[in-house]
C-alpha cells in the first residue's frame, strides 16, 4: 500500500517499477499495488508527480508499504522544455507548469479556458459565450503590432497550426480538455528561443495523458450543464420606447409604433444545455503501455440555434525496447466536430428592433415573421433592421470538421555510448472541414421583390501539416570538475498546406462564384543547446537557433536566434543551507532573441499577379474580361526580432508552506513586421508589409502559493498570481513627424471610416484617440461640445487626444482549494485593473437620429437606455469619438466555484465514485456600464454574452 | 530539402509575374485591370481583395472618391452621412488627416503605379525577348498608348486636386524608395507631352471597343487640361482648348437626344459618350461608382424600385443653389419667337410679371393646331390662361380654378381647345421634390434639400438592371461626353481662345434643343457658361474644377448653403483650392512638401 505521508490517505496512480527493468505497476484507488516476480534485492522505485521519488530494496517481506512525501516545492518535478525535459530545480528560464488538478473546472469545451487566470503574465480573454468559442491569448502582452501575437502551441511535441480551421470556432477545441495532463508555459527568451521562429509571443506546451504500467484501469465521467445569460443589454423597453417616440418623433414616426410589447433579447436567447461523456482506459500489455479515451460533448449556446457537438478519440502507446535503449511513443488525437452557428447579427438586431412590434405578422410572407416592409409589400432592405428571431431561424449555418493530430517519437540511447541520445519525432496535424450556410427562401434578404431565392453557400478546406524533428543529445556528468554537461543539436522541418474553396450564391447559377485557395508555408530550423552546471549550484544554458521561412526571399530567409541564461541555486550555498526557513531560493537571469514571421500572407515577398473573380471583371466591347492585378510585394521582408531580458527569483519558505516566484522582464522588438503606409508611388499598393517600427514591453510577474493548512482531514491552499505589464510603441514609420497622428486602428460600428484607436509612438498600442467631452453642472454630457485642446477656436481632429488603452495595467488571479475529509471545494477569482473599453453599444445605439433616422422615415429603431441619460440627438462623427464612451472596465470576476464529494470505493474494491458541482461566471464586479467589461479588442459591440454555467458531474473509476 | 523553402503559389488564380505573359491573352487582361481600376475597388466584386487599404473598401473606389471630392465640396451636392471626416468636404474643413482625401490620393497613385507596371512589362526589349510579334505586338502597342492615356488621366486628376504630386513613371521600379515631388507646372508639361505623344497611336475616334479609350478620349482630356491651364500653370492655353475641342466635335459624335438616357442602365447605347467608366450589376460590382451614385441619392419617400435598386442609402442631395440655376439662362423673347407666331392667348396671374392685370405673357403658335406654347419665368403664385388680355369669358385654368405654381423657368404648353395644359421645367432638372425641402436645415436629414434622380439602374423601358437582388447597377458613368466638349469650346472661345462665337452659341442651343426644345440663347457670357455647365453636367464630377476656374470655389463672394459649415454659407480660404498631401504620405516620404496653407 502506498499512502500520502502527512494525511495517511491512500495515493492512487503511483508508479512502481523494478529498477533496471520495465516491469512495474501502479497503485489503484485505494493505494494498493501488486508486483509479481520480485526477487529479494530488487530495488522498487516509487514515483509520483509532486512527490519525492523513493527507492526501496526488497527484503523478505512480500508487503511493502510506503508513505510518499510531497517533494519540496516539487523541485524534482519534471518540466518540459523545448526538445527535452529538465527539472524544476535545474530550470534556468521562466517556465510555469500547471497540472490538470489545478486547472479551471466546469463545463469547458476549449482547453485554453482551463488556463484562464492561472498563470502570471498569461492573459486569456474569451471571444464571447458561443459554445466552443475562441480566445485571445497573450503571454506578456503582444510583442508584435501587425504580425501575430498568438503564442506557439505545442501538443505532445507537435507545434500546431494556430490559424483557424474553417468551420471551427476555436482550433484548440479539437483537443478534449479531459485528455490534458498539463500545460507548460515558456515565457522568457531563454525558454522560448529554442523554438526561435515562432516563439516571440511565448510557448504553451500541452501534454496529454499517457498510459501507465499495470492493470487495466478505466475511468468514466459525465456531466450535465445548464447555461443561461445573467444579464441583457439595457435596451429601452416597449413602454420606454413608446414614450420616447411620442415625445421626440415626427407624426410619421409615431404612426409606425405598434401595440406589442416584445423583448427581443428574450426572444433570441434561451437556456442552453450541455452534456459531456468521457471514457478512458489505461494499462499495459507486455512491453506496451497504452491509454485510450473517448469523449462526447454536446453543448447548445444561449443564442438560439447555436450548438456544438464533438466526439474525440485519442490513443497513446508507449514502449521501451532493447533494454530500455529505444523508447517509442505514439500519440493520435482525432476529433470530429459539428457546429451550428447562430447569426450573431441577431444580437445587435435585438437591441435595434422596435419592441412595439410583434414577433410574427399576420401575413404568411417572409416566414410569417414581422419585417419592415415598403408600401408595396416588398421588404425595406436598406436602413431597416431584420427581425432578430428570423435572422436565427431562417438560416442554417453549419459545419463539420475532422482533425487528427499525432506523432511518433523514437528515442534511442546509444548502446555504445549511453550518454548520447538520438531523438526522431515525426508529427502531423491534418484537418478537413466543410460547411453550408443557407438562408431560407422566405428570408427577406435584400431583394427587390418577394424573395424566393434565399442564399446558399458552401465551403471546404483541407489542411495538411507535417513535422519532422531530429536531435542528438549528449549528457555527461564531469565529476572531476564538479560539473555536468548537456549538449543538444537538432534540425526541424515543418510544412503547412492549406487548400480549399468557398462557393457562394449557389441558389442562382448566374451569380455562383467559387473562390479557391492553395497556400503552402515551409519552415526549417537548425538548433542547439548547451546546458552546463557547476557544483550543482551555478547553471548556464546557451541556445542557438537558425530559422528559415518560405515567407521571405532567399536573401532574407534565415534568422539567427541566440539566448543565454544563468541560474544560481542560492539555497545550496552554505550560508543559506542552514537557514531552516528557506527551502528554496534561486536566482535566474536570461537574455535572448526570438523571431516572428507570421504575417498571414503566404507569399509576401514575391511578385505575382492575382486574377479577379467573376464579379470583378471589366467590359471591353461586348465581352467581360477577367483581370490580372500586379500584387504588392516586398522582397526585402525579413524576420522581426524580439530581444528579451528576464530576471527572476524562485523561493520557498517554511518547508514550502509559502512558495512562489517573481519575474521582471524587459522586451524590445525591432524591425516590426508592420503593415504601414508606403511612400506613394513606391509600391503596388498604398500600404503593405515592411520591417519598420519598434516596440517595448516590460512587466513584473508574481506567483505565490501557500499551503495554509495541512492536516489529516483538512487541507487549504491559496494560489495567487499578479502581473503588471506595460507596452509602448517606440517607432512607427521611417519618418515619425510630430504632426503624425499615428496609424488609425479600431474600426467600429456607426459610420464607415471612423477609427477610435491609434498606434502612436510613445503610447500603448491601440490607445483610444478621442475628443474630450464637456459636461454641464449636473454631469450630463453637452452634445457637440468638446474641449478645444489646442486652443485654436475650433474643434477639429487636432483636438483629439490619446486616452487610455484596452489592455490592463494589472491582472491577478486567485485560487483557493479546500479539502475536508471527502469533500473538496475550489474557487477561482480573477481581476483586471486599468483596462478601458469603448462602449460602442451605447455610441451606436444611443442617439435620436439612430432611433428616428431622418434618412429612413419609414422605419423606427430601438436604442439603449443611455439615450435617456445623454439625450443625444445627432450621429455626427465627433459624438462617436467622444471620451464619454471610453469607460474604465476594471473588474473582478468570480470565474469558478466547485464543490465535490468522494464516495470512495462504493462499487467494489478497485472502484471510486465522486460527484461534483460547478458554477462558472458567477460574479462580476465592475463600474463598466456595458454588458461585460472583458473585451479583448477594447471595442464593445455585439458580444455573444458569456453565460453563467451550472454543471453537475460524476466520475467513476474502475 | 532546403529547397522546400522556395514555396510558390499553387492557386490557379495567383500567377508568378515571370510566368504570367506566357499566355498572350493576359496582356489584355492586365490592361483590363487598369481600366477596372476606375470602376471597382479590388479583385473580388463587390469587396474582399482591395487594391488599397486604410479605408472601407466600398469607399475606396476611384470614381466614388473622385466624385465626393469634386461634388460634395460644392453647391451641387451634400451628403448626409457622418462617416469619418466625410462632413469636412461640404464644410470646407478638411486637413491632411482626412481619410477621404487620403484615399483619393492613394487611389490616384495606385492607378499610376498600375500603369507604370504595365509599361515596364511591355518594353520593346521584354516583348521581343518573349517573342511577341505580329498582330499581338500591334495590339500591345495600342494597349500601351491606352495605358499612357489612363496614366495621364490620373495625373490630370492629381494636378487638379493636389497640384504638386509624387512623380513616378515606368522608369521607377517598385521597391521601398522615396519618389520626388513634381511641381504643378512641370506635371502639366508631362501630361501634355504624354497625350500629344500617344495621339497618333491610339485608335481613331469610335474605332475602339466600347469602354476603351481612343483618340477622342485623349483629345477631350487635352481640351480639359488646356481649359484649366491658367489655374495649373498661370498661363492660359485657350486656343489649344478650342483646337482639341474642335477635333472631338468633328469626330462624328452626336448628342443623345433624350438627356435622361445618358444615365440609365442601358446608357452604353447612348450617343455622345466619349469615354465611359463601365459597370455591370453582375460582373463589375463595387460599392462605389454608379452603385454608390444611385443608392446614395435615394431616400425619403422615393421608391427604390423606380431606380432599379433594392433600397436607398439616404445620403446625397443638392442645395437650392443648383435648383436655382434652372430658373434662368435663356433668352425668353428669342425662345418664344422660335416656337412660332405670337397669338392673342396669354398667361396671366400672380406668378407672372404683370400679375393679374396683364398685359399677359404671350403664347405662341406651335406646329399643332390649338397647341400654344411660351417660355416664362414665374414666381410663387397662381396662373390662368385667357385671350386678348381680358376677362372675356375665355379664361380657363385647372377645371376652372387657378393653377398654383412655384417659382421657376417654365415651358408652358396649352391646348386652347381641350383646355389641357402642361408646365415643364428644363428636362435636365431631374429633381425629386415630394416630401423634400428645398432649403437644408440639417445636412444629416435626407428630406432637407432636393434629391436628384439623374442616375438610375433602369433601362429606357423602365426595366431594372441585371442584378436581380438590386444591389449593383449596370449604369455606366459618362466620364467624358460631347456636351462637356461643346461647353469647353464655348468657354475657351469666350476666354479668347479663338474659334467661332456663332458656333459656340449654336452648340449651346443644340444642348437645349435636343428632342424637346427648352429655349434658346442668342448671346453667351462666362457666367452663363458656368451655370449652363451646372445645368448640363451636374453630379458628373466637374463642379469643383469649374468653380475654381471661375474663381468661385473659395475666397470670393460666391457662397452656397452650408458652405463652410454655416447654413447661409461663408467664404472659405483660398488654400482649399488644392487638397493637402495626406499626412500618411508626408510621414512616409521625406521628399514631399505640403501644399501651402495646410
Amino acid at each position: 500500500n502506498v499512502s500520502e505521508a502527512t494525511s495517511n490517505s491512500p495515493l492512487p496512480g503511483v508508479g512502481i517499477i523494478i529498477k533496471g527493468t520495465i516491469k512495474g505497476a501502479a497503485t489503484d484507488f485505494d493505494g494498493n499495488y501488486v508486483i509479481e516476480n520480485v526477487k529479494p534485492g530488487d530495488v522498487l522505485v516509487f514515483s509520483y508527480i509532486g512527490f519525492n521519488t523513493q527507492e526501496i530494496t526488497v527484503g523478505s517481506n512480500s508487503t511493502i508499504n510506503v508513505a510518499m512525501v510531497e517533494s519540496a516545492e516539487s523541485l524534482d518535478e519534471v518540466v518540459i522544455i523545448g526538445y527535452g525535459v529538465t527539472t524544476v530545480k535545474d530550470a534556468t528560464g521562466s517556465v510555469t507548469s500547471v497540472k490538470a488538478k489545478d486547472l479551471n473546472k466546469g463545463a469547458i469545451v476549449s482547453p485554453d479556458q482551463m488556463l484562464t487566470g492561472k498563470v502570471a503574465g498569461v492573459q486569456i480573454t474569451s471571444d464571447g459565450g458561443a459554445p466552443g468559442g475562441g480566445s485571445q491569448i497573450r503571454i506578456r502582452g503582444g510583442s508584435s503590432l501587425n504580425a501575430s501575437n498568438d503564442p506557439l502551441f505545442i501538443i505532445d511535441g507537435v507545434p500546431v497550426d494556430k490559424d483557424g480551421i474553417a468551420g471551427i470556432r476555436n482550433p484548440l477545441n479539437t483537443i478534449n480538455p479531459n485528455d490534458i495532463e498539463s500545460y507548460t508555459i515558456l515565457k522568457d527568451a531563454s525558454a522560448t528561443a529554442i523554438y526561435g521562429s515562432r516563439a516571440s509571443n511565448g510557448v504553451i506546451i500541452i501534454t496529454t495523458k499517457k498510459g501507465s504500467s499495470g492493470e487495466l484501469q478505466g475511468s468514466y465521467s459525465a456531466n450535465f450543464s445548464v447555461n443561461r445569460n445573467s444579464d441583457t443589454v439595457d435596451a429601452l423597453s416597449a413602454d420606454q420606447f413608446r414614450a420616447y417616440v411620442n415625445e421626440n418623433g415626427l407624426p410619421s414616426d409615431i404612426a409606425l409604433l405598434g401595440n406589442a410589447n416584445t423583448n427581443w433579447q428574450d426572444e433570441i436567447f434561451k437556456t442552453g444545455y450541455g452534456t459531456s461523456h468521457n471514457l478512458s482506459l489505461n494499462g499495459s500489455s507486455g512491453a506496451f503501455k497504452f491509454r485510450t479515451s473517448f469523449g462526447y460533448t454536446n453543448q447548445s449556446g444561449t443564442l438560439k440555434t447555436s450548438n456544438l457537438e464533438r466526439g474525440t478519440f485519442s490513443v497513446s502507446i508507449g514502449t521501451a525496447l532493447l533494454e530500455d535503449h529505444l523508447k517509442i511513443d505514439f500519440n493520435n488525437k482525432l476529433s470530429l466536430i459539428n457546429n451550428r452557428f447562430g447569426d450573431t447579427g441577431a444580437i445587435g438586431s435585438a437591441i435595434s428592433f422596435d419592441p412595439t412590434q410583434p414577433v410574427y405578422s399576420d401575413s404568411p410572407n417572409y416566414g410569417g415573421y414581422f419585417e419592415w416592409l415598403q408600401a408595396n409589400g416588398n421588404p425595406i432592405s436598406v436602413g431597416a433592421p431584420r427581425n432578430p428571431l428570423a435572422l436565427l431561424e431562417q438560416r442554417n449555418n453549419n459545419s463539420h470538421a475532422t482533425r487528427n493530430i499525432g506523432n511518433i517519437q523514437f528515442d534511442y540511447k546509444m548502446h555504445f555510448l549511453p550518454e548520447l541520445r538520438a531523438n526522431l519525432n515525426l508529427g502531423y496535424d491534418i484537418s478537413s472541414s466543410d460547411g453550408d450556410n443557407s438562408i431560407f427562401d422566405s428570408a427577406t434578404s435584400s431583394n427587390l421583390e418577394l424573395a424566393t431565392l434565399g442564399n446558399i453557400s458552401h465551403f471546404e478546406q483541407d489542411k495538411k501539416n507535417i513535422l519532422s524533428d531530429f536531435y542528438l543529445n549528449y549528457a555527461k556528468d564531469l565529476d572531476a570538475i564538479n560539473s555536468s554537461l548537456d549538449f543538444m543539436v537538432g534540425y526541424s522541418y515543418q510544412n503547412f498546406k492549406n487548400e480549399g474553396f468557398d462557393r457562394n450564391n449557389i441558389q442562382d447559377r448566374a451569380l455562383t462564384e467559387v473562390l479557391d485557395y492553395y497556400n503552402e508555408l515551409n519552415l526549417q530550423s537548425f538548433f542547439g543547446r548547451l546546458k552546463y552546471s557547476f557544483v550543482d549550484k551555478y547553471l548556464l544554458t546557451l541556445t542557438y537557433r537558425r530559422d528559415g521561412s518560405s515567407r521571405f526571399s532567399k536573401s532574407n530567409r534565415w534568422g539567427n536566434f541566440p539566448s543565454a541564461a544563468f541560474a544560481w541555486k542560492i539555497y545550496e550555498e552554505p550560508f543559506i543551507k542552514n537557514v531552516d526557513a528557506i527551502t528554496n531560493l534561486k536566482l535566474r537571469l536570461s537574455w535572448g532573441i526570438t523571431g516572428q514571421q507570421d504575417i498571414g500572407d503566404y507569399y509576401p515577398a514575391i511578385a505575382t499577379y492575382l486574377a479577379s473573380t467573376n464579379t470583378a471583371q471589366y467590359q471591353f466591347g461586348s465581352s467581360y474580361l477577367t483581370t490580372f492585378r500586379a500584387q504588392p510585394f516586398n522582397s526585402t521582408l525579413k524576420w522581426e526580432e524580439t530581444e528579451t531580458y528576464n530576471a527572476g527569483i524562485d523561493f520557498g519558505l517554511f518547508d514550502n508552506v509559502l512558495s512562489g516566484a517573481v519575474d521582471a522582464y524587459f522586451r524590445k522588438t525591432k524591425d516590426l513586421l508592420n503593415f504601414i503606409p508606403f511612400p506613394g508611388g513606391s509600391s503596388l499598393s498604398n500600404a503593405g508589409n515592411a520591417n519598420i517600427g519598434k516596440m517595448e514591453n516590460k512587466g513584473i510577474e508574481v506567483t505565490l502559493s501557500t499551503r495554509a493548512i495541512r492536516s489529516d482531514d483538512l487541507n487549504l491552499d491559496f494560489d495567487f498570481n499578479f502581473t503588471y505589464a506595460d507596452t509602448e510603441i517606440t517607432q512607427l514609420t521611417t519618418n515619425d513627424g510630430p504632426d503624425y497622428e499615428g496609424v488609425p486602428v479600431g474600426g467600429f460600428d456607426g459610420g464607415v471610416g471612423n477609427y477610435i484607436q491609434r498606434h502612436t509612438v510613445g503610447y500603448s498600442p491601440y490607445a483610444f484617440f478621442v475628443f474630450q467631452q464637456v459636461y454641464d453642472a449636473n454631469g450630463k454630457p453637452i452634445e457637440g461640445v468638446y474641449v478645444d485642446r489646442n486652443n485654436d477656436g475650433s474643434i477639429s481632429n487636432a483636438d483629439r487626444y490619446r486616452f487610455e488603452k484596452p489592455t490592463a495595467d494589472f491582472t491577478a488571479g486567485f485560487t483557493t482549494n479546500l479539502t475536508y475529509k471527502d469533500w473538496n471545494f475550489n474557487m477561482a477569482w480573477r481581476g483586471n485593473v486599468g483596462n478601458y473599453v469603448y462602449n460602442n453599444v451605447d455610441s451606436a445605439k444611443g442617439f435620436r437620429d439612430q432611433l428616428l433616422n431622418p434618412s429612413f422615415p419609414n422605419v423606427i429603431e430601438n436604442g439603449v437606455s443611455n439615450i435617456l441619460d445623454s439625450d443625444f440627438i445627432n450621429g455626427g462623427t465627433n459624438r462617436y469619438l467622444s471620451d464619454y464612451y471610453v469607460q474604465e472596465a476594471s473588474f473582478i470576476k468570480l470565474d469558478n466555484v466547485s464543490i465535490g464529494y468522494d464516495f470512495g470505493s462504493v462499487f467494489g474494491e478497485t472502484s471510486n465514485l465522486s460527484v461534483s458541482g460547478t458554477a462558472q461566471n458567477l460574479i462580476t464586479i465592475t463600474d463598466y456600464e456595458g454588458l461585460d467589461p472583458e473585451v479583448g479588442s477594447g471595442i464593445d459591440f455585439n458580444i455573444y454574452p458569456r453565460p453563467r454555467i451550472y454543471m453537475v458531474g460524476v466520475n467513476l473509476n474502475f | 530539402c532546403l529547397n522546400d523553402l522556395d514555396t510558390v503559389p499553387q492557386d490557379k488564380d495567383i500567377i508568378l509575374a515571370d510566368e504570367l505573359f506566357n499566355d498572350p491573352a493576359t496582356y489584355k487582361q492586365v490592361l483590363a485591370k487598369i481600366y477596372a481600376g476606375l470602376a471597382i475597388s479590388g479583385q473580388q466584386g463587390p469587396a474582399g481583395l482591395p487594391d488599397i487599404t486604410g479605408i472601407d473598401e466600398g469607399f475606396s473606389q476611384y470614381l466614388r472618391q473622385y466624385w465626393l471630392a469634386q461634388q460634395v465640396t460644392t453647391d451641387e451636392a451634400v451628403i448626409g452621412w457622418a462617416d469619418g471626416s466625410l462632413p469636412d468636404y461640404h464644410e470646407h474643413d478638411w486637413n491632411a488627416s482626412n481619410e477621404f482625401v487620403t484615399a483619393l490620393y492613394n487611389r490616384i497613385i495606385y492607378q499610376i503605379t498600375s500603369c507604370n507596371a504595365f509599361l515596364r512589362e511591355t518594353t520593346d526589349g521584354k516583348l521581343s525577348a518573349r517573342g511577341v510579334d505580329g498582330q499581338l505586338l500591334e495590339n500591345i502597342q495600342v494597349y500601351k498608348s491606352e495605358v499612357r492615356f489612363l496614366r495621364a488621366l490620373s495625373y490630370y486628376h492629381a494636378i487638379d486636386l493636389f497640384g504638386n504630386f509624387p512623380f513616378v513613371t515606368e522608369n521607377d521600379e517598385v521597391g521601398f524608395f522615396f519618389p520626388e515631388q513634381i511641381d504643378r507646372a512641370d506635371l502639366f508639361n508631362f501630361i501634355e507631352s504624354e497625350l500629344l505623344a500617344i495621339e497618333g497611336t491610339l485608335l481613331a475616334p469610335r474605332a475602339n471597343e466600347y469602354a476603351r479609350a481612343d483618340q477622342a478620349a485623349a483629345w477631350t482630356l487635352l481640351a480639359k487640361l488646356y481649359l484649366n491651364a491658367e489655374v495649373y500653370t498661370g498661363t492660359g492655353r485657350y486656343s489649344d482648348c478650342v483646337t482639341y475641342s474642335e477635333k472631338v466635335i468633328n469626330s462624328g459624335y452626336s448628342l443623345e437626344t433624350t438627356y435622361d438616357n445618358l444615365f440609365l442602365a442601358d446608357n452604353h447605347t447612348s450617343n455622345g459618350v466619349i469615354f465611359p467608366i463601365a459597370f455591370d450589376g453582375l460582373r463589375t460590382q463595387s460599392f462605389g461608382g454608379t452603385t454608390f451614385l444611385i443608392h446614395a441619392a435615394v431616400g425619403g419617400d422615393m421608391d427604390p424600385a423606380e431606380f432599379g435598386i433594392n433600397g436607398g442609402w439616404g445620403g446625397n442631395r443638392t442645395t437650392s443653389a443648383l435648383v436655382n440655376t434652372f430658373n434662368s439662362g435663356i433668352d425668353l423673347m428669342a425662345s418664344n419667337n422660335k416656337i412660332g407666331d405670337a397669338t392673342s392667348w396669354g398667361i396671366v396671374g400672380s406668378a407672372t410679371p404683370n400679375s393679374w392685370n396683364g398685359p399677359d405673357v404671350v403664347l405662341h403658335q406651335t406646329n399643332t393646331t390649338d397647341v400654344l406654347q411660351a417660355f416664362v419665368s414665374l414666381v410663387d403664385g397662381e396662373i390662368k390662361f385667357r385671350k386678348d388680355n381680358a376677362w372675356n369669358g375665355t379664361d380657363f385654368g385647372d377645371d376652372g380654378s387657378n393653377i398654383a405654381v412655384s417659382a421657376g423657368l417654365y415651358k408652358v404648353t396649352v391646348n386652347v381647345n381641350t383646355q389641357e395644359f402642361k408646365l415643364e421645367k428644363d428636362p435636365r432638372a431631374l429633381f425629386y421634390t415630394e416630401g423634400q425641402e428645398l432649403e437644408i436645415e440639417s445636412i444629416s436629414t435626407f428630406t432637407d434639400g432636393y434629391a436628384i434622380t439623374k442616375f438610375k439602374n433602369v433601362d429606357q423601358n423602365g426595366n431594372p438592371g441585371s442584378d436581380s437582388t438590386g444591389d449593383f447597377t449596370d449604369t455606366d458613368f459618362p466620364l467624358f461626353r460631347l456636351a462637356d466638349v461643346y461647353l469647353m469650346y464655348a468657354e475657351a472661345n469666350l476666354r479668347g481662345g479663338g474659334g467661332s462665337e456663332a458656333n459656340a452659341i449654336s452648340y449651346i442651343n443644340e444642348l437645349r434643343d435636343r428632342a424637346d426644345n427648352f429655349g434658346t440663347v442668342t448671346s453667351i457670357n462666362l457666367d452663363f457658361i458656368l451655370n449652363e455647365r451646372a445645368r448640363e453636367l451636374y453630379w458628373e464630377g466637374h463642379r469643383r474644377t469649374d468653380l475654381i476656374r471661375f474663381g468661385q470655389f473659395t475666397d470670393g463672394n460666391y457662397v452656397w448653403p452650408w458652405k463652410g459649415g454655416v447654413k447661409e454659407g461663408v467664404s472659405t480660404p483660398a488654400y482649399l483650392n488644392l487638397f493637402p498631401i495626406p499626412a500618411t504620405d508626408l510621414n512616409a516620404n521625406p521628399n514631399l512638401t505640403q501644399n501651402t496653407g495646410y
